[in-house]
């Protein structure tokens, strides 16, 4: 991947994380999941998907599940800098008159399933890379899953299920940021090692830095890792990633920030970010 | 025809269909042969069963599910509720050994609080077909229909001939002016038996077989009502949440009331056994239905003295 390209995608996120972070008011999200998974989300719908605002039903698009929907501030965020909805439609965060709030709807255009109830998707994407195979299409089905979602017996069952159909055109993302809602993962549930877990469930792995998008790049674009098994990335990153002043943070979940502190906040990502980003970037935004 | 003929006939027609299982094979054994890819077992995860049955269904399939009433409606629950039934996604449940059917594998298999969970579900359909032929009438409108459907499978040969079926409407069998019973699923047979019986004690007996139990046939129930006379629910489910709590619901809605006797599984699971044990041990053969129903008239239960024979179920699993 090009510094140029890098340098893109970083500005798009810090975008993307200035919405999380004005989400994390009146009302609050749950703001560390999402910014744990902003980069992989930027890095998914900016550079590797096949789908865009023109072709969020198209029947060869590929599929996006985010089934630890509790981050969908950060979906939004990268539909509204993509152009998938309208900005200020944000501003209707948990208001009655829209569909925006802390688990994904399936109305906005872009989400391909309603989730919020943990251990749901990856059922729900295997039935979908059952259908693309079953038409012979090439469609790609992701599924993102968080790290403590993985204590849900679901999960497993339906990693049994795909490598027992070799679903290669299956894959898995997990969010690992090593916290669940409470706790840290290792303290409450460990699942290390995770990535030999999945191995001898009979899935081809990878392990990366979830935030460095050059290894984003150069993970997904090696999919499928096998024709004859579902695949699985494992992206380690940071709860809070952005915020110092939350990263992770055991109680940095849910935020219901007041709209001073989402002011420091917004100073805060930005002093993180201008030491990464060139000046020309930060104008362009 | 039979169960297996008819979804093969409807799979072969139309590929929107497919079938699937979670390793419960009993009515589709021949299907892998005849629909390769189109027929997927999913293994003993039915979670992940009705998960994928929902992804299949929002690519525009129809996927026809195939497991035990309890584990399906007990286990997979959630993803029923909130996959397919917030979805609003055209998933058929074809319910193995509901209420008595599972007789002799005990409580862990006895699915006698289903209906009250999937009627539930806002949007979910509800049928509970009286024998094979009812069943075999009902299911293909079931499948063409866009709505999540829950059936009470039942292959039982009946003797009865059924009038022809239509979504959401009862089959009303006969009409009487001292009791009708209201019947849903496998239990039809024997109320059939106790209307004879009661006929034979003098009686005048109406009977409605209820078939769809969501959306219920309102009109008819209220029908039933208003001709007066003792309205008795009976039902292989738990006394809560079934029939009974629907006629209540319904009389609740009209702000009516009616002279009622449940006759239902009253806060307990079942005694397990080959289904002639069971019915005679709780109380569900055609002789004694008609001698409760006798009882609560205030004529004499001892009249009744015919033993039902009661045809044993062909599945263990």
């Amino acid at each position: 991947m090009t510094s140029e390209k890098q340098d893109e995608l970083k500005a798009l996120a810090l975008r993307v994380r200035e919405h999380i972070v004005r989400l994390s008011t009146d009302g609050g999200c749950f703001t560390g999941a999402s910014l744990s998974c902003a980069d992989l989300l930027v890095y998914l719908y900016a550079d590797f998907l096949n789908i865009s605002p023109a072709t969020v039903n198209a029947p060869d698009r590929d599929f996006l599940f985010l089934s630890k929907g509790h981050d969908v501030p950060a979906l939004y965020g990268t539909f509204a800098e993509l152009g998938f909805m309208p900005k200020e439609r944000l501003a209707n965060h948990l208001k009655s008159n829209d569909s925006i709030y802390w688990h994904p709807n399936r109305s906005v255009p872009g989400v391909e399933f309603h989730s919020g109830s943990l251990g749901h998707l990856p059922s729900v994407g295997l039935g979908v890379a059952l259908d693309n195979r079953l038409r012979g299409l090439k469609n790609r089905t992701i599924v993102i899953t968080g790290d403590g979602e993985l204590n849900e017996g679901s999960v497993w069952e339906t990693v049994l299920v795909a490598a027992a159909h070799k679903l290669s055109n299956f894959t898995l993302v997990v969010d690992r940021n090593h916290f669940q809602a409470n706790v840290a993962t290792e303290d409450l549930i460990p699942l290390e090692p995770l990535g030999p877990k999945f191995e001898a469930f009979g899935w081809a792995v990878q392990r990366i830095d979830g935030h460095d998008f050059a290894q984003l790049e150069a993970a997904f674009g090696a999919l499928p890792f096998s024709d004859t098994k579902p695949s699985v990335i494992i992206c380690d990153t940071v709860r809070g990633r952005g915020l110092p002043s939350i990263e992770a943070r055991a109680d940095r979940w849910f935020c219901n920030f007041s709209s001073d502190e989402v002011v420091e906040l917004l100073k805060e990502l930005h002093s993180q970010e201008a030491t990464t980003l060139t000046s020309e970037t930060l104008t362009v935004r | 025809m039979n169960y297996e003929e008819l979804i093969k006939e409807t799979a072969l027609a139309d590929d929107r269909l497919i079938v699937m299982t979670a390793e419960n094979r009993a009515l589709i054994r021949n299907l892998p042969a005849v629909l390769g890819p189109r027929f997927i077992d999913t293994g003993i995860t039915e979670q992940t069963l009705i998960g994928s049955a929902a992804g299949l269904a929002l690519r525009g399939r129809i996927p026809v599910v195939h497991a035990l009433a309890t584990f399906l409606t007990l286990r997979a629950f959630e993803f029923i509720r909130t996959d397919v039934g917030i979805g609003q996604l055209p998933v058929k449940i074809s319910s193995f050994v509901p209420g008595f059917l599972s007789d002799g594998n005990g409580p862990t298999h006895q699915a006698i609080e289903d209906v009250a969970l999937m009627r539930g579900i806002p949007g979910m359909t509800v049928f509970a077909p009286a024998d094979e032929e009812d069943m075999l009438a009902m299911l293909p409108q079931i499948w063409a229909s866009p709505s999540p459907a829950y059936v009470r499978i039942n292959t039982r040969k009946g003797t009865y001939s059924h009038a022809p079926f239509e979504m959401g409407k009862a089959e009303v069998v006969a009409t009487g002016t001292d009791v009708t019973i209201l019947v849903y699923g496998m239990l039809f047979e024997q109320a059939l038996i106790a209307r004879e019986l009661l006929e034979a004690q003098g009686k005048s007996v109406g009977l409605v077989n209820m078939r769809t139990l969501k959306p219920v046939d309102e009109a008819t129930l209220l029908q039933v009502v208003r001709a007066g006379g003792l309205v008795v629910t009976l039902e292989d489910h738990f006394q809560t949440g079934g029939l009974y709590s629907i006629l209540a619901e319904v009389l609740l809605k009209n702000e009516l009331t009616a002279k009622v006797l449940p006759i239902a599984l009253n806060e307990k699971w079942y005694k397990p056994g080959l289904l002639s044990e069971v019915l005679e041990y709780e109380g569900f053969t055609g002789q004694h239905i008609a001698q409760r129903i006798a009882e609560k008239l205030g004529a004499n239960p001892a009249a009744i003295t015919t033993k039902t024979e009661v045809v044993e179920n062909q599945f263990a699993e």
